[in-house]
């Protein structure tokens, strides 16, 4: 099978509020980073694919603003999936390995300042017999964290934890926000926004854009690139009914490690768009490793861009692997109330 | 390119509301009758990939979420495309490079819109301080390009009417149409009002509810079905604000139109295309594709609709089973013109079928006329 | 939503409220407009001038900087006339609505034409803005009320076609 490696990623400083900045203007600079990073120009990109979501933009048709950023003359072949921009790296996968193409640019971008995000994200229940309700999507995770701590799988010091780390780890990463993480008493002490969820637990409203361009084995030979190699990739979606789930697993997630013959024990690095701290620690539960051993970025929970978020797991893997000791990685995204849709990614550096 | 055939159509009813089934009971009246088509099961289906047009039509948000149970997605991989009106083509594309790309073996697509749940032209509308606000619908964004169409071609403006005959005399031939307009002819719709000017009330699509699926494999399970192959399929955007785009002739649907061309070996696709499903949403744009797409010379494409040459008798019929012009489920509006290519050279298309079709073509637009999907399907592998 | 007598559906109605960001690029213009001038962008690259801008030439990918300020007067690349109302915008039809290339510009923008029978407009018809009272500008393109005939020479369409420099 055709090799396809990541060769660049570039990401926003991740705003609460990018105030004036259009898609457009969002958008540009990552493209122009991840274009300037791999020495080529989008006349070399034979596929670009965008992640977004118009019910976070408030207007119908946000992707099509979002195209002005992107060099479209001559005419381009271009897609676009309504999810997070990790599932447009998937597309693109697709689309090389198929022979449509040997170079993709993927972007994500999302602002979730200009409305409720917590009152948007109810709009992807079933909407005749949940979303008029209105249970927020912090209602929803607060569920998950319950059944988890019945199950006896998770404790508030655990959430504490989840917290800290994340803060930790996230001192490293320009593009996160520096959060001061409030001290065990503080933490028990703080209010709850749908218990045990207090708003330390919760990812920031962000705003930003990230892009990342894939190659194949013989795109990267002859335009210089340096690849870091797509080992295995897949995706799968669990039940829409909550109901249905035992929320204490995430099913997607089991399956695809078997079915992508993923072994936890090569690997060495772990980000996972967990974007409240109980999910965070269902995840290092799941991959077996520490809380503070996963999301050496800081992971969600210290910038958390929609349509981007999971791009981002893909795109950090790829940074740690080019800049440090490690060799294989493993990238999670995700889609939907409590973990529904699940992308795994597992990277290797060539060395 | 790894071969992929269709080797299921499934299409519901279209209507103005189809208030007598939800959201998944729609998409599964599609999905049903192309498994059946197929003769597969649901054991069978690698993958699911769902296309519609804007959340706001029906006021969810990512359908496809809630969609997973009912369209059979549970457990397995599940993509959502959103490229505008293309999105139906664009769809059928992105499931067939799951075929050709190696990794999936027979995967389920899906398109859909079911505007009645909700108010289109208010999801169509925000209100932006940078222009003013005096967009009437689609049809009203969409209208002085048929003008400057007619400017440079000096068309007469019986064209536009004939267009919107022919396609509702198909869609009397074809049962799922939503339009059924008995006895249409020149005169009516001459007589109906004008909405935007040159564009009279029948020369526009209506809207509508509706679902269309497609069955789509590798060789090893299509060989020994009745398949249409897939021997070219491609897309192009261009920005919408982009100084020195054509809006009436645009660059990106003459450069998608060439690459699948090129890669089903077409030199003359007037010769060697058998019939094609354009997506022809106002009257004009027959003439206006006949030309983007090289089957007619510039300036040229409404001579060949005034010749009849577009009829389903004509040599190069266009929207044999009544187009957008009598359906338009919009998220759908593409792939139905996709999956009605593969139906006339499998032979299924019924009423509406042309003699001896071996080869068509599906197409789809989208955005401000700058989004293409097109894709061309074969009787032969 | 559905005109039928028997009611067969409830409505579950959706209200969210947004902050609309319009970019740096056409606050600008806004401005600009908001003190009765029209203010456009140029690419630095193939120096076609967008009004409104939005920041960037899609044509080369590249952001748009340079401040041009244009007049309010250019020529319709084309028109439709609306024979049905627009929801939520009190004007009545037929009204004309037309894609008004300004001078200078290499972008179109819609708006209305008023002050000539609509059976006179033609495609290349020279125009120019027509204000509302300066007590009432805002940040909003409705500052113009419509465009009217100068009753200068009709251009040729075919001068309209962009030249990259």
């Amino acid at each position: 099978m055709k090799r396809i490696g990541v060769v660049g990623y570039s990401q926003n400083s991740i705003k609460s509020d990018a105030g004036a900045a259009n898609e457009v203007e969002l958008i540009m600079p990552v493209v122009h980073e991840v274009l300037a990073e791999t020495n080529l120009t989008q006349s070399n990109i034979d596929f670009t694919c965008s992640g977004s979501c118009d019910y976070l933009q408030g207007a119908a048709f946000a992707f099509v603003e979002g195209l002005n950023a992107i060099q479209t003359y001559p005419p381009i072949k271009e897609s676009h999936v309504e999810m997070d921009a990790a599932w447009a790296l998937y597309e693109s996968y697709l689309r090389i390995l198929s022979g449509d193409a040997e170079i993709a640019l993927i972007y994500g971008f999302g602002k979730s300042s200009p409305g409720n995000l917590d009152q948007i994200m109810s709009l992807q229940l079933d909407p005749y017999y949940v979303a008029p309700l209105w249970p927020d999507r912090v209602n929803l995770a607060g569920l998950q964290a319950q059944s988890m701590m019945q199950a006896g799988m998770l404790t508030r010091e655990d959430m504490h934890a989840a917290v800290c780390a994340s803060a930790h780890n996230a001192k490293n990463n320009p593009s996160a926000f520096k959060i001061d993480p409030p001290s065990l008493e503080e933490y028990l002490g703080s209010a709850m926004i749908s218990s045990p969820l207090t708003k330390y637990d919760c990812a920031p409203i962000s705003d930003g854009a990230s892009a990342i361009i894939i190659a194949s084995e013989d795109a990267c030979k002859k335009y210089n690139l340096d690849p870091i190699w797509i080992e295995k990739i897949g995706h799968q979606v669990d039940s829409s009914n909550l109901g249905f789930r035992d929320l204490t697993l995430v099913k997607p997630v089991s399956d695809l490690m078997n079915k992508l013959d993923i072994d936890l024990n090569t690997i060495d690095i772990i980000e996972t768009q967990a974007q409240f701290s109980h999910e965070v620690v269902l995840m290092s539960q799941i991959f077996k490793r520490t809380i503070q051993d996963i999301n050496l970025s800081g992971g969600p929970l210290a910038g958390n861009v929609m349509m981007a978020a999971g791009l981002d797991t893909i795109g950090h893997t790829y940074k740690f692997l080019k800049s440090h000791q490690h060799s294989v990685a493993l990238a999670h995204a995700v889609s939907g109330p409590c973990l529904q849709h699940n992308l795994l990614a597992c990277l290797r550096s060539p060395a | 390119m790894i071969p992929a055939a269709v080797i299921g159509v499934g299409q519901t009813k279209y209507d103005s509301k189809r208030r007598d089934v939800s959201m998944p009971g729609l998409i599964r009246e599609a999905i049903d009758r192309a498994l059946i088509q197929a003769g597969v099961d649901w054991d069978d289906i690698d993958a699911v990939i769902l296309g519609k047009a804007p959340d706001m039509f029906e006021g969810v948000m990512m359908p496809e979420l809630f969609l997973a149970d009912s369209i059979g997605a549970y457990n397995k991989p599940l993509l959502r495309v959103h490229t505008a009106g293309s999105v139906g083509g664009s769809t059928a594309i992105m499931a067939a490079t799951h075929i050709t790309s190696g990794q999936y073996k027979c995967v389920l697509t899906v398109s859909f819109e079911k505007q009645s749940e909700s108010n289109a032209t208010w999801a169509l509308s925000p209100k932006y301080p940078y222009t003013p606000h005096i967009n009437a619908g689609a049809g009203g964004y969409f209208a002085p390009y048929m003008r400057e169409y007619i400017r440079r071609s000096g068309a007469p403006e019986h064209i536009g009417w004939q267009v919107a005959v022919k396609d509702r005399q198909n869609a009397n031939l074809n049962p799922l149409a939503h339009l059924q307009i008995p006895g249409i002819d020149l005169e009516m719709v001459k007589s109906t009002p004008m909405l935007w000017e040159p564009l009279r009330y029948l020369e526009s699509c209506p809207s509508s509810d509706g679902a269309c699926a497609l069955i789509i494999a590798a060789k090893d399970i299509a060989k020994g079905k009745n398949a249409a192959w897939i021997k070219g399929m491609s897309v192009r955007s261009e920005g919408t604000l982009s100084a020195g785009r054509d809006e009436v002739n645009p660059l990106a649907g003459q450069m998608c139109a060439k690459d699948v061309y090129a890669q089903a070996g077409i030199d003359n696709p007037l010769k060697e295309i058998d019939c094609a499903e354009i997506y022809v949403p106002f009257s004009w744009y027959e003439p206006m594709w006949l030309e983007n797409l090289g089957f007619a010379d510039k300036n040229k494409g409404w001579e060949f609709t005034d010749q009849g040459r577009t009829e389903l008798s004509g040599d190069i019929p266009f929207n044999m089973s009544g187009g957008v012009l009598s359906s338009n489920p919009i998220g759908a509006s593409g792939m139905i013109r996709f999956g009605e290519a593969a139906l006339q050279v499998m032979g299924e298309a019924g009423e509406h079928q042309v003699d001896n079709a071996k080869v068509a073509m599906g197409h789809a637009y989208g955005g401000a006329a700058q989004f293409f999907a097109m894709w061309v399907v074969g009787k032969e592998i | 939503m559905n005109n039928s007598s028997e009611k067969d559906y409830f409505e579950s109605l959706i209200s969210l409220e947004y902050t609309h960001t319009a970019g740096s690029a056409t606050t600008r213009f806004l401005e600009a407009v908001a003190e009765g001038k029209i203010v456009g962008q140029k690419c630095p690259k193939c120096s076609a001038v967008y009004v409104p801008p939005r920041g960037s030439c899609p044509r080369d990918g590249v952001p748009t900087s340079e401040e041009v300020t244009l007049t309010d007067r250019g020529c319709v690349e084309s028109f439709t006339v609306v024979h049905i109302p627009i929801p939520g915008n009190p004007i009545e039809p037929p009204f004309v609505s037309a894609m008004i290339r300004l001078d200078g510009a290499n972008i179109s923008f819609l708006h209305l034409i008023q002050e000539i029978p609509v059976e006179e407009i033609r495609i290349g018809m020279r125009v120019e803005a027509v204000w509302k009272p300066q007590e009432e500008w805002t940040t909003s393109l409705e500052n113009i009320k419509w465009f009217k005939p100068t009753g200068e020479p009709d251009i040729k369409p075919e001068s309209l076609i962009f030249k990259p420099k």
